[in-house]
């Protein structure tokens, strides 16, 4: 570690609230989040997008306030900006008409270092993370993982306390991503940097257990901390262990949640008590192969971690699936574990007109379809406008959420031939036919 | 210059209702400078004389330099104006709420029907040499603002939010923001729309340095001058002289000024990747591998800039401090807030009052006069959509042609038609139909060549596996067009269409009345009406078409050209 972890404490959140409000409805982004973070600390901050993790990173660092709560640093309440904290962005932010060195100065300039000693120190900080002779260089004439490596060189140009990172490895090739989670370690681990705790931002479940001494966990809908877990294997790991991917394994099993009974699982109606089950935003195709690569195995049944790298898809991703493969009975989690159902399985196999019927059924059983389809028959001509059913929806939901709901609606509906969407009018309409058999 | 067009005149809806409680404010304040204009103009000399132009070619450079000083000095004014009024609508969302309908308003009004009013209001107050100068440069200058201020104002709202965050971390003052992100990132829209402002302020230049009208001539020395009194005397060599100039100016300050900007700008670009045909300027080259220049940047500018930067960082530490004082400011804005609304008011009261001075035989006038030159702006519209479709399909899609005509395009339409405009007439006024036909000749040549630039683009733009595809299904040549050609070129043949429509409106104040041969000439329409009450004096008649004018431009623009421009976004653009 940097410096030995003294359980100094760094920073302390206290009853954070983030509440948006639109007209007179309030939306919870963030519910009573309490963390803290000690010196000598990795903490990694992991969960499925939506559950406030980017959000909580700017309230930590000061860009954002929060509604509820304060945050202290050192023991002191947080206004403005935190000074010690630095951020490496997802998209590397850096500034693309600055040359990779303009980039490092201007932060050091900002710092109030004078010229003449600016440039050595860029020119060092480079030549730390391996860019030296590449300091003249505009950013879009770097690969991803060197532009990274400038995001991480003006980070610690400032010295920061506290090394914020937002999903730092998610926008580059795999391999950059993992040389550069290698770099990062060796340097946070040889104590060489001024840096005393780091925050990393995360939804890639085996990096955060490959890099962190803690791993926080968030779920969605509010957004909120549901565990969390220290990870006490030593530097380096070995991804291939056992120890390793039992803890992976375990992670899963916390993000991917156990079916609950059906009541639970599906949610109420929109404009009913309780709460709306967002959809989760798939492709149904993606559904498909999932399912049919799950009829595949033996016993119908899978790790969850495993389908990642199995599938070549990104943890936030699989989630989502499995969510919606839970969500209409297809299969069943638990303990991280997928299991196939048999109506899933007959799904897997049956031809495409099959496979649309099934899901119709299916979604007709969901509080959200079944709303829909309830308003559409009693609408004039069975034909609702976009907008109404939108409006319908931000009682429920955000703006921008209940507008990606009603695509992922329209999208379903669609592929179950329920109902349609004509762009031209901007309208809802009943699939017309009979109804396909419940 | 064609590959990528910007609109001067953008029609992007902040909101879907066509009309809003912004607009009517908007609309207010215009009526209202107007009338301020006129009450003012009461003072207004009887008779001008204006300043002798000599036709001697040795002259000439003198008059280029007047001309360009009066360009340049209107630019500069827009990009001050700009950088202050885009900001404060970007960051202030109360004052956005009204800056940006009345920027809107002020966009699609056409500038010149402004001249007359400015012209007679500081020529009651100022000297006449400094009333017309100053008039030309206020003429260009609202020419030239406000799409500038659009472009700032855009990049402003769009930052990305990381860039953003990335200045909040790295605790960027105002002045380093100004300077490492805003200004960067608005530079490539500003130096594009500082050309599309450059190129459109000839066109005022030229039209307030010949402006007559009755005794009073409010005509300036300077190339515009040069070319109108050459077609009055029909001395052809000295037309062809002017001509030369006026091309040589253009092209000159195309090449020496706005290339090596556009050159210069593209590392502004966002994208990470590199850009297939990044602008080129030979002049941009020779300056950037000069040891001179690059000698001056090191021992002058950067330490200059050095110090500015230490100056600001000193003096200008905390940003969460700016927040503060806006607050502390509310108070000042709302009793301004409140002033400006009585002034607005009792404005309304005297506008009205002036208005209800014209007579109802002068309405029934004004009203056929609007739908003449509503029907004469249809007609240049139509002739310019009906030779540029043809022509700008076929440079467009064949790459060898846009090659040979890209330049000569370029240079032709250069030619500010309000400079072309005496030296046409020379000619025109002997056919039939005189006057009448010269006018929509004019406005045809006002604005045909936005038309032919956006479908050259758009013709450019037309994937070539469709145009594959279009082949091997073997559609006719009809059902080529009907499917393929015409909704491809549907956007782009909207912004040119906006566009030329406000050039045309704008070329009926100069169109409709001239003075040729010492003879005013004149035919009916708005523009002709606007010119005959500024010549008599009848004020109350000046403002009622004046209004009028710009109401009717504005409805056209709300009622026809914004819907088809959110047609054409949302149906027909290709991505």
């Amino acid at each position: 570690m940097s410096s030995p972890p003294n359980g100094k404490t760094l920073v302390q959140l206290k009853n954070i609230h983030q509440i948006y409000s639109s007209g007179a409805r309030r939306f919870t982004a963030v519910e009573n989040v309490n963390v803290t973070i000690s010196e000598g600390e990795f903490v990694a901050l992991l969960g499925p997008s939506g559950c406030g993790k980017s959000t909580l990173l700017r309230i930590i660092t000061g860009l954002q306030k929060p509604s509820e709560g304060f945050v202290l640093y050192r023991g002191v309440p947080l206004k403005g900006v935190n000074p010690h904290a630095s951020i490496v962005f997802q998209t590397f932010a850096l500034f693309p008409w600055l040359t990779v060195l303009e980039n490092v100065d201007l932060a050091l300039k900002m710092k109030g270092a004078p010229p003449h000693l600016r440039t050595t120190r860029a020119l060092d900080l480079l030549d730390r993370v391996g860019l030296d002779g590449f300091e003249n260089a505009y950013p879009r004439e770097l690969s991803g993982g060197m532009r990274q490596k400038v995001g991480f060189a003006r980070a610690m140009a400032v010295e920061p306390e506290l090394l914020c990172l937002d999903e730092p490895f998610s926008a580059l090739d795999v391999l950059s991503a993992e040389a550069l989670r290698g770099e990062l370690l060796e340097l946070w681990t040889s104590g060489n940097i001024p840096t005393r705790a780091i925050l990393m931002v995360s939804h890639n479940i085996e990096e955060a257990v490959f890099m962190a001494d803690r791993i926080i966990i968030m779920d969605k809908d509010p957004g909120r901390v549901i565990s969390e877990l220290a990870i006490n294997l030593p530097h380096p790991r070995q991804r291939k262990s056992p120890a390793f991917q039992a803890l992976v394994d375990q992670v899963y099993a916390m993000l991917a949640g156990q079916t609950q009974p059906e009541a639970i699982e599906l949610g109420s109606a929109p404009g009913e008590p309780g709460r709306t089950r967002r959809l989760p935003i798939i492709h149904i195709n993606d559904l498909a192969g999932l399912l049919e690569h799950l009829a595949d195995l033996p016993e119908n049944r899978a790790d969850i971690y495993r389908l990642v790298e199995d599938l070549s898809v990104d943890p936030d991703t699989l989630l989502r699936l499995t969510e919606a493969a839970e969500l209409l009975g297809f299969a069943t989690i638990d303990k991280g574990d997928i299991t196939l159902t048999p109506l899933g399985e007959t799904f897997a196999e049956a031809s495409i007109l099959a496979r649309k019927e099934i899901f119709a059924t299916r979604i007709r059983r969901l509080p959200i379809f079944r709303w829909l389809l309830a308003m559409l028959r009693a609408a004039q001509n069975q034909r609702l406008d976009w907008d109404v059913v939108h409006t319908a929806l931000e009682l429920e939901f955000p703006s921008d959420e209940a507008e990606r709901q009603l695509d992922a609606i329209i999208d379903w509906g669609r592929y179950a031939e329920i109902l349609t969407y004509d762009d031209d009018d901007e309208a809802l309409y009943l699939e017309p036919g009979p109804p396909v058999a419940a | 210059m064609a590959t990528k067009f910007t609109p001067l005149f953008k029609t992007e809806a902040r909101s879907d209702r066509i009309f809003t409680w912004g607009d009517a404010v908007a609309l207010l304040v215009i009526a209202v400078l107007l009338y301020i204009g006129i009450r003012l103009a009461f003072g207004a000399p009887g008779v001008i004389e204006g300043p002798e132009i000599t036709l001697d070619p040795r002259a000439l450079p003198r008059y280029a330099l007047l001309s360009i000083g009066r360009m340049t000095a209107a630019y500069f004014l827009s990009m001050i104006f700009t950088l202050i009024y885009g900001r404060l609508a970007a960051y202030n969302p109360r004052a956005e709420q009204v800056l940006m309908p009345l920027l809107d308003v002020l966009q699609s009004v056409p500038i010149l029907s402004f001249l007359p009013v400015v012209l007679l209001s500081l020529s009651a107050i100022l000297p006449i040499n400094w009333a017309a100068e100053l008039a030309s440069v206020t003429l260009i200058f609202t020419s030239q603002a406000w799409n500038l201020t659009f472009a700032w104002y855009q990049s402003l709202t769009t930052i990305p939010k990381e860039l953003r965050e990335v200045s909040a971390i790295f605790r960027l003052n105002s002045w380093m923001r100004f300077k490492s992100l805003e200004l960067p990132f608005a530079a490539i829209s500003l130096v594009w729309n500082s050309m599309m402002s450059w190129a459109g302020g000839w066109f005022f230049l030229m039209a307030a340095e010949i402006f007559t009208v009755g005794r009073r001539d409010f005509r300036l020395p300077g190339l515009g001058a040069y070319l109108q009194e050459a077609a009055n005397q029909n001395d052809l060599r000295a037309i062809f002289w002017g001509l030369a100039a006026l091309i040589l100016v253009i092209v000159a300050l195309d090449q020496l000024v706005w290339r090596p900007l556009l050159a210069w700008s593209d590392r502004f670009k966002l994208e990470m990747v590199e850009g297939e045909e990044p602008p080129t300027s030979w002049f941009y080259d020779a300056l950037h591998n000069s040891r001179l220049i690059n000698a001056l940047r090191e021992n002058f500018i950067s330490p200059i800039s050095e110090w500015v930067d230490h100056w600001f960082l000193r003096h200008f530490q905390a940003e969460d401090a700016a927040k503060a004082s806006v607050a502390s400011r509310s108070w000042l804005l709302r009793f301004l807030g409140a002033l400006f609304a009585v002034g607005l008011l009792y404005g309304l009261y005297r506008t009205t009052i002036m208005l209800l001075a014209v007579p109802m035989a002068q309405w029934t006038t004004i009203g056929l006069s609007v739908a003449t030159t509503t029907l004469r702006v249809s007609v240049a519209l139509l002739l310019a959509l009906a030779w540029t479709i043809p022509v700008g399909v076929m440079i467009g899609g064949n790459h060898r042609l846009t090659v040979l005509f890209q330049p000569l395009i370029q240079i032709t339409a250069s030619v500010p038609a309000t400079a072309l405009f005496p030296v046409f007439l020379l000619f025109m006024l002997r056919l039939p139909g005189g006057l009448n036909l010269a006018a929509v000749f004019l406005m045809l040549m006002g604005t045909q060549w936005y038309l032919l630039f956006n479908i050259i683009a758009g013709a450019k733009a037309i994937p070539q596996d469709l145009k594959y595809t279009a082949t091997l299904m073997q559609l006719s040549r009809w059902e080529r067009w009907r499917t393929l050609t015409l909704p491809a070129l549907f956007p782009y043949l909207i912004t040119g269409a906006i566009t030329a429509s406000g050039g045309a409106w704008n070329a009926s104040i100069v169109a409709e009345y001239v003075h040729f041969g010492g003879q005013p000439l004149q035919t009916i329409g708005i523009g002709s009406l606007i010119a005959q009450a500024t010549a008599a004096g009848n004020y109350p008649l000046l403002l009622a078409s004046t209004l009028s004018m710009i109401l009717t431009v504005i409805l056209i623009n709300r009622l026809i050209w914004r819907r088809l421009y959110q047609i054409a976004e949302e149906n027909y653009r290709m991505e």
